[in-house]
């Protein structure tokens, strides 16, 4: 097999991986859309709040630190203990349900029946004001996050590959990881909402609000809800993303690559947009493999923008989206 | 008492229609541009130009472009930073191919540019609407910083990629470059924001700004009443897109100097612009004003409260002003989603009837 077609095999490879990244983010954007029409910009920042505090909390670190210091004097900074990965996801996810009750009563529930546009507005607000708690809270710096997940070069994928072809794939095993815990909870959200009381519920009130309210469903209790699932989605993508490269701002820059995956899926479907973002995956890498040298390289920052743009000039509701209908 | 329109006479058809309709808007107006022309450049010195008039001038410029894309013609744009990007190549590369010609003339034409850019990535925009569309300008965004940062041709070919604005001069005056004086930069500005405000403010209440509206209320119900929504939302792509080319131009040229694209006008600017606008109030001239005057002010309040004042280190104070720039936008959506703009035509209601409440 010629050397090229080999190299584009891995870069496929490793665009999968990517792409299952990119999905994880898109899900979550995905089920606050499909729930409550909101498009949750948050949704990245999400992501980094959840790994922020999965950190402070594992590394004791105290809260606010920073702020008290500077108010009252005084240098506290830890409370001196450390506290196990599994705890500390469990407290983080503790965290992000009342996050997701902060949001659904203190924002969300006054901006009921506003136009679409003026809810996103209110995420990037969101995104803002969390952006901003965050970094009060645990510091600005780099962190690393490790939770216990193996990382490293695949050694088996390495051998094999090598026999078979004379040249061994480089595979992350965090990736592969990944792709793991990615499709285990894409079968736990789908079990959720088709064989759960709650998960019925909130298809429910995405099909329709008011029919939903007048069947007895509480819309206040399905939006907390949908917010903290949409949490729990944001730990993990956090965690993955966290653990790959350091726990930083530029994290939640991975929400609006999050976007051309949910042009490309639809913003109603599930399905949307995990292919969505496996299609971004591999397609950003192997147009940066192929015509990244001769255009100066760093393609990825634009590619997946303008495929969806293209994209969607020719299919607007997106590969899996309902079609748009339209009454005047 | 004294904002009334009663007694205000109009006798032909050019004072019924003018911009202020009533005398007292129309003496403020007259003693603000008087203030503007004639104190304002007398007084300045560097520092306030350079931390508050300038920034304040060229995005209040930045703001009504895009409040007429999207507030008057409802197309959502985060593709600001991109186009404003344009407006500074542009303006650079015209700046060192012929140094001879006026400043007013390469401002005006890098504005012409970036409409000719702005119209082509809101192509997509006859297909696709709301989010869709937000999320493909910011295919604009991402691609043309990229391509300013990696087409060696933008930058002249220079060492470390940035563009630096060369000593230009209007009238003998110099503008540009670290020797220009506070006031005339100041004035240079000036006279495109005020420029920029009549002519959209004109544009905004004529055929071409109802025809914007209509497809904003509701695109197919204006297509049908025989609005042509190509022509209406390309000339609202364009007219915006020139606007923040403008203001793109003036930001490197006459104040920031050198520009590293990546850094000064990434995505954060697109937000920072949709912010001002938001705040300000969609669909309002005076909202770009407002708008722009309050997140300009906001940071520099918050360091000398915050850091010089109480002593804070300075990236809490940074950190705070996140907190509360999102708060703040959050509490006005809940408040008020029409902006300051709402705010202000609320007072002058109050202030027609007062002393009367109804």
């Amino acid at each position: 097999m010629p050397d090229q077609l080999i190299y584009a095999m891995e870069v496929i490879l490793n665009g999968l991986m990517a792409g299952v990244l990119y999905a994880l983010v898109a899900l979550g954007f995905v089920l606050i859309y499909k729930a409550s029409g909101i498009f949750n910009y948050a949704q990245g920042v999400m992501a980094l709040f959840a790994a922020m505090t999965l950190v402070g909390i594992m590394n004791g670190q105290v809260p606010f630190a920073h702020l008290i210091n500077a108010i009252f004097g005084g240098h506290i900074t830890h409370f001196g203990w450390n506290i196990p990965a599994l705890l500390a996801i469990i407290l983080t996810m503790g965290v992000m349900v009342l996050l997701a009750w902060a949001v659904q009563h203190f924002v969300m529930r006054h901006l009921v029946g506003q136009e679409p546009i003026i809810l996103f507005m209110a995420t990037i607000g969101l995104a803002y004001f969390l952006e901003g708690v965050a970094d009060l809270m645990w510091g600005s710096e780099i962190k690393t996050l490790d939770v216990g997940l193996p990382q490293g070069i695949n050694l088996w994928i390495d051998e094999t590959t090598y026999n078979i072809f004379g040249y061994g794939f480089f595979i992350d095993n965090l990736d592969i990881v990944a792709t793991i815990i990615a499709a285990l909870l894409v079968a736990a959200l789908v079990a959720f909402s088709q064989y759960t009381k709650q998960g019925r519920a909130m298809r429910a009130v995405a099909d329709d609000h008011q029919a939903a309210l007048s069947v007895g469903i509480s819309l206040n209790f399905i939006w907390v809800m949908v917010w903290s699932v949409a949490g729990f989605v944001a730990l993990v993508a956090g965690i993955m993303w966290g653990t790959k490269s350091g726990v930083q701002f530029s994290l939640s820059l991975i929400a609006l690559k999050a976007l051309p995956v949910l042009m490309l899926g639809g913003f109603t479907s599930i399905p949307g947009a995990i292919v969505g973002g496996l299609i971004i995956g591999v397609g950003e890498k192997l147009f940066e493999f192929a015509v990244g040298p001769l255009v100066g390289g760093a393609t990825e920052n634009w590619f997946a923008y303008v495929l969806a743009l293209i994209f969607l000039v020719f299919r607007p509701q997106g590969l899996f989206g309902e079609k748009i209908i339209e009454r005047v | 008492m004294f904002y009334r329109e009663a007694g205000d006479f109009k006798v032909s058809y050019r004072d019924d229609s003018q911009t202020f309709p009533i005398k007292f808007d129309r003496y403020r107006y007259y003693a603000v541009l008087v203030v503007a022309f004639g104190i304002i450049p007398f007084i300045i010195n560097d520092y306030w130009a350079n931390a508050l008039l300038l920034p304040f001038l060229i995005y209040a410029i930045a703001a009504i472009g895009l409040n007429i894309l999207v507030g008057y013609c409802g197309q959502v744009s985060l593709g600001t930073g991109g186009f404003m990007a344009v407006g500074a190549y542009a303006c650079y590369k015209l700046m060192t191919a012929f140094p001879e010609v006026s400043m007013f003339i390469h401002v005006i034409l890098a504005g012409g540019i970036t409409a000719l850019v702005g119209v082509l990535f809101g192509l997509p925009s006859l297909r696709i609407k709301g989010f869709y569309l937000a999320v493909a300008t910011l295919a604009a965004q991402f691609f043309l910083v990229w391509l300013f940062n990696r087409v060696p041709w933008f930058y002249n070919y220079s060492a470390s990629g940035q563009i630096n604005a060369p000593e230009r001069d209007v009238f003998g005056i110099i503008i540009t470059g670290p020797n220009a004086p506070a006031w005339a930069t100041y004035l240079f500005c000036l006279i495109f924001l005020t420029a920029s405000a009549i002519i959209a403010r004109n544009l905004t209440r004529g055929t071409t700004g109802r025809t914007w509206m209509a497809i904003r209320d509701m695109d197919i119900a204006a297509e049908i009443i025989g609005v042509n929504p190509l022509k209406a939302k390309m000339s609202a792509f364009a007219v915006s897109s020139f606007f923040i080319g403008i203001s793109g131009a003036l930001f490197f040229a006459l104040y920031l100097g050198a520009v590293e694209v990546g850094e000064a006008f990434g995505i954060q600017k697109s937000f920072l612009v949709l912010f001002m606008v938001i705040i300000g109030g969609l669909g309002s001239i005076f909202g770009s004003f407002a708008g722009a005057a309050f997140l300009v002010l906001l940071p520099v309040v918050l360091k000398v409260f915050g850091a010089d004042w109480m002593g804070w280190p300075t990236d809490i104070v940074a950190h705070l002003q996140l907190v509360i720039v999102g708060a703040l936008i959050i509490m006005f959506l809940i408040l008020e989603p029409h902006g300051l703009a709402q705010l202000w035509r609320v007072a002058k209601e109050k202030l027609r009837l007062w002393p009367f409440p109804y």
